[in-house]
């Protein structure tokens, strides 16, 4: 038995504990909105938050998150006050084409968020250099840039 | 074996094809919209619609029935509005909508929007065939939705009318609801049940483009906080009572067998439920492991000790493969284009040229799933398919079941780009395959076929790769005097159901879309086919993936060769022909402030322009060079799709198929192969670009009330040639090879 905190609700889990927490999350617990890209941290289309951390849950085995905090697309965007800003961004931005990598993108960019001091603007580079882990095929990045920038301001 | 309404395709089609633009046609087509589904299904594809209209009575849709196949009014006014395409990022699950609820008179806030199946009815009403593909559902869709819409508001209005007593002529609707000329209301929702059980109505009266209200209005995307918050389900997101996931261990060459297999310890892992040989794409032999979950089950494929029998198959690989492509190209091939090639050997200026184009996969960021669920009565499968109608066929033949016996549930899919519409239907039979299989080692539940990312990029079905050469005469005007082109690269489409449609004279149409138009130019164009162990398919804008690359770095270098500004060579050559490219390009022009701007220090400006699809799309670029590596700092682009639906969406596809266009040029961009094995694996040795590739981009749109074409691919092919151009005006140096090698 693994114990994991997910979305802050204790869950005991008979899987083995090299699984990655990626396919704990979708397979086991139906939490979907995180997704698989690459497979080896690649891509960021599965970033979750590990106590507050960008982590790429597609390599990141169970054994190696328990008793910590994973936090998953569904709970930031709906329990978080950075997360909420970055969802409202994306929205009002239209950010999402195909959407599939915008779980990881939201999450990537919310992380990179709340690493900042409060209030803080982040120049145009330093928000590159946060998004360069999470691909798009679909090229939204010129709205993915615009609408980091939006929700950092909003968070002022 | 081929499945007769499946051989009826490329005859249909061509009738199709045919450019049935017969207005009286056209407004026939919507009216089976109308139909419950049943009756007008039979899947007979090859007489589909043909006969579809014939059945087309108006015969009166019965309440719950409903119906409709397109609309569905719930009582509390919400209007559902189906979509006959696959929703991969292109936006029609937005824009069909927008199109019905304009001539409905809906309230947009709402309308919802939900993906087809393979029922017949959602057809493209052109092709007759399911497709989302060549840009063409806005472009073939406009007139049908706007009339589906019509005929929805009409039979409310006179729903209304009933109800009231009133004449039918003196009602208006505004805003998802009727209004009387006393001042009596009555919500869409309140009327739908009297209305969709009236006849459906022959002919309705379209809206004056001038009053339209949604069509044209930046729209925000229906899907947009559902793919912002984790809700929005894919293909991979299917979940079903006890269902399975099923990993495929594939050969490491196209088409080669198993010699021998030891699943000892790969059915050793907990959660594994069988390990199963099965039959794959193109006579090859695989393993598949099926087990509770991904993880399991890739650990288990992992663990498989398989001795693969590559004997038999033919090992490409790329060097040898160029060397070969560059023998054919010293001779002509198939005759395309023909012109007097005399003047080429006395002309005052030459060209010679050779481009090099790598295989590309398209890696959509889904990976490929297709879900399988068997029953008595027959299959039901989920995925995120371009072509669902061929695909159900495919499944019914692997499954040994009668067409209408398989149900086709469109998923919203993550990306494709063409890798969803496979004219073999390659991995949606495997999956068939797979669940056929199971179910005789009395596995029953519904099995999800999930493939790795490596599953994918080794996986093939990719961009061909092409050469070309080019031997051009030309005089100090810039006038061309002969151009000899020759085009060697695998057909996509022969051996499919596509041939005989679209492969001519031993030329694929799809190699040479793009070639010699819009310019005035006298060339002969040959094209050689070689057969080669590497599976092709369409790719994002097709053949003008290479082609607007080869034509427009061309007709710079003459511009360039000749002292001529390239925007001018063009205009002049454009004559007063092409007014649409002339617009697009100078809307570019203009916007991007070339020829008037001073450019910052070390960086050049880069023009092409390119039609493809109906669609003409104009760059203007900065660009420079830094560290020995091209920089795209800033793209302009004049579009030209006729009337824009939603403004949105069009500026998210021009932003994101130039950034597919730029992916092409970054060095790690080509799938190579060495014995057969294809070398890439992951996104770490198959490079697409990132956010920090990106440039600054601005889109701008011609204005036009002309009825649309298709904004999903035109985007993608001058963007190369453009930043290709710029650093041939930096450097000196032209470059004709993707991705670009500077040194």
């Amino acid at each position: 038995m693994t114990t994991l905190q997910v979305n802050g609700r204790t869950q005991q889990l008979d899987v083995d504990p090299s699984t990655p927490v990626l396919w704990v999350l979708r397979d086991t617990l139906g939490l979907t909105g995180t997704k698989f890209g690459c497979g080896a941290a690649l891509c960021g289309a599965c970033t979750v938050h590990v106590d507050g951390q960008a982590v790429r849950s597609c390599v990141t085995p169970i054994s190696s998150v328990s008793g910590r905090q994973v936090t998953t697309i569904e709970a930031v965007t709906a329990d978080d006050r950075v997360g909420r800003a970055v969802r409202d961004a994306w929205v009002k931005h239209d950010v999402a084409q195909c959407g599939y990598c915008q779980s990881g993108q939201v999450m990537s960019a919310t992380a990179f968020l709340k690493s900042l001091p409060r209030g803080q603007q982040p120049a145009a580079a330093d928000i590159d250099a946060a998004m360069a882990g999470n691909v798009c095929r679909c090229g939204t990045y010129a709205r993915i840039r615009a609408a980091v920038a939006d929700a950092a301001r909003a968070l002022v | 074996m081929l499945n007769p309404a499946l051989h009826e395709l490329p005859r249909a089609l061509q009738n199709l094809l045919a450019r049935d633009d017969n207005p009286a046609t056209l407004a026939a087509l919507p009216r089976r919209a109308f139909l419950k589904l049943g009756a007008a299904s039979g899947f007979a594809l090859g007489l589909y619609p043909l006969a579809a209209r014939s059945q087309a009575a108006a015969e009166p849709l019965k309440p719950g029935q409903q119906p409709s196949a397109f609309v569905a009014i719930a009582a509390d006014g919400t209007i559902t509005v189906t979509v006959n395409r696959l929703e991969f990022g292109q936006g029609v699950q937005t824009a069909l909508p927008m199109i019905l609820a304009e001539e409905l008179d809906a309230d947009w806030s709402k309308v919802r929007s939900q993906l087809g199946t393979n029922q017949p009815a959602y057809a493209d009403p052109r092709f007759g065939m399911h497709l989302t593909g060549g840009s063409n559902s806005i472009k073939h869709s406009f007139t049908q939705y706007r009339e589906l819409g019509a005929r929805a508001r009409a039979m409310l209005v006179q729903a209304a009318a009933t109800r009231w007593g009133v004449d039918a002529a003196s009602l208006r609707t505004q805003d998802g609801a009727v209004l009387g000329a006393a001042g009596q209301r009555l919500g869409y929702g309140e009327l739908a049940a009297a209305a969709m059980a009236l006849p459906v109505p022959a002919k309705v009266a379209l809206k004056d483009p001038a009053q339209f209200r949604l069509i044209g209005r930046p729209t925000s995307r229906l899907d947009a906080a559902a793919k912002s918050s984790g809700q929005q389900d894919f293909g991979i997101d299917v979940r079903l009572p006890g269902q399975l996931t099923a990993v495929v261990a594939r050969p490491p060459v196209f088409g080669a067998k198993l010699r021998a297999l030891d699943d000892t310890a790969a059915k050793a892992v907990k959660g594994v439920k069988a390990v199963l040989r099965v039959p794959l794409d193109r006579g090859a032999e695989g393993v598949v492991v099926i087990a509770d979950g991904y993880w399991p089950a890739k650990v288990a494929r992992d663990a498989l000790k398989i001795d693969w029998n590559t004997d038999a198959a033919e090992k490409v690989d790329s060097e040898r493969q160029l060397a070969q492509y560059r023998a054919l190209a010293s001779q002509p091939g198939a005759k395309h284009f023909d012109a007097d090639m005399a003047p080429l050997a006395k002309a005052p200026k030459k060209i010679e040229a050779e481009f090099v184009f790598p295989y590309l996969a398209h890696a959509p960021m889904e990976p490929l799933n297709c879900t399988v669920a068997l029953t008595e009565q027959g299959a039901t499968l989920w995925v995120g398919s371009q072509m669902p109608g061929l695909d159900g066929m495919a499944a019914a033949r692997t499954l040994g079941l009668k067409p209408e016996q398989v149900a086709v549930r469109v998923q919203v899919a993550g990306g494709g780009f063409g890798r969803r519409a496979i004219p073999s239907s390659e991995y949606v039979v495997e999956a068939c395959a797979i669940a056929k299989a199971a179910q005789t080692v009395g596995l029953k539940a519904p099995i999800r076929t999930l493939w790795s990312r490596e599953d994918d990029i080794k996986g093939g079905y990719y961009r061909p790769m092409h050469l070309h050469r080019a031997h051009i005469g030309f005089d100090n005007s810039g006038k061309v005097l002969a151009w000899d082109h020759v085009i060697v690269g695998q057909s996509i489409l022969t051996g499919s159901p596509f041939e005989g449609m679209m492969v001519k004279n031993g030329v694929d149409v799809t190699a040479v879309e793009g070639m010699r138009a819009p310019y005035p130019l006298p060339m002969r164009l040959t094209v050689h086919h070689p057969k080669q162990n590497v599976p092709v398919l369409w790719w994002r804008s097709v053949g003008s993936t290479h082609t607007a690359f080869v034509m427009e770095t061309l007709i710079d270098q003459i511009a360039r060769d000749t002292a001529q500004d390239p925007v001018a060579y063009r205009m002049k050559l454009f004559g007063d022909q092409h007014p649409r490219h002339r617009a697009a390009l100078q809307l570019a022009v203009d916007q991007s402030g070339y020829g008037k701007k001073n450019l910052a220090a070390g960086r050049a400006w880069g023009v092409a322009v390119h039609e493809s699809f109906e669609s003409v799309v104009a760059y203007v670029v900065e660009a420079s060079v830094k560290d020995g590596q091209p920089v795209l700092h800033q793209v302009t682009a004049g579009v030209h799709c006729n009337l824009v639906v939603n403004p949105r969406t069009v500026e998210a596809q021009v932003q994101g198929a130039a950034l597919m266009g730029l992916g092409m040029c970054l060095p790690g961009a080509a799938i190579t192969l060495k014995d057969g094995v294809v070398q890439q694996s992951n996104f770490g040795d198959y490079v697409v670009a990132r956010i920090t590739d990106m440039p600054a981009i601005a889109v701008h749109t011609v204005p036009s009330a002309d009825p649309p074409t298709g904004m999903g691919e035109p985007g993608l092919p001058p963007l190369a040639p453009a930043f290709a151009n710029a650093l041939a005006r930096l450097t000196g140096k032209a470059l004709r090879e993707l991705p670009f090698k500077l040194v």
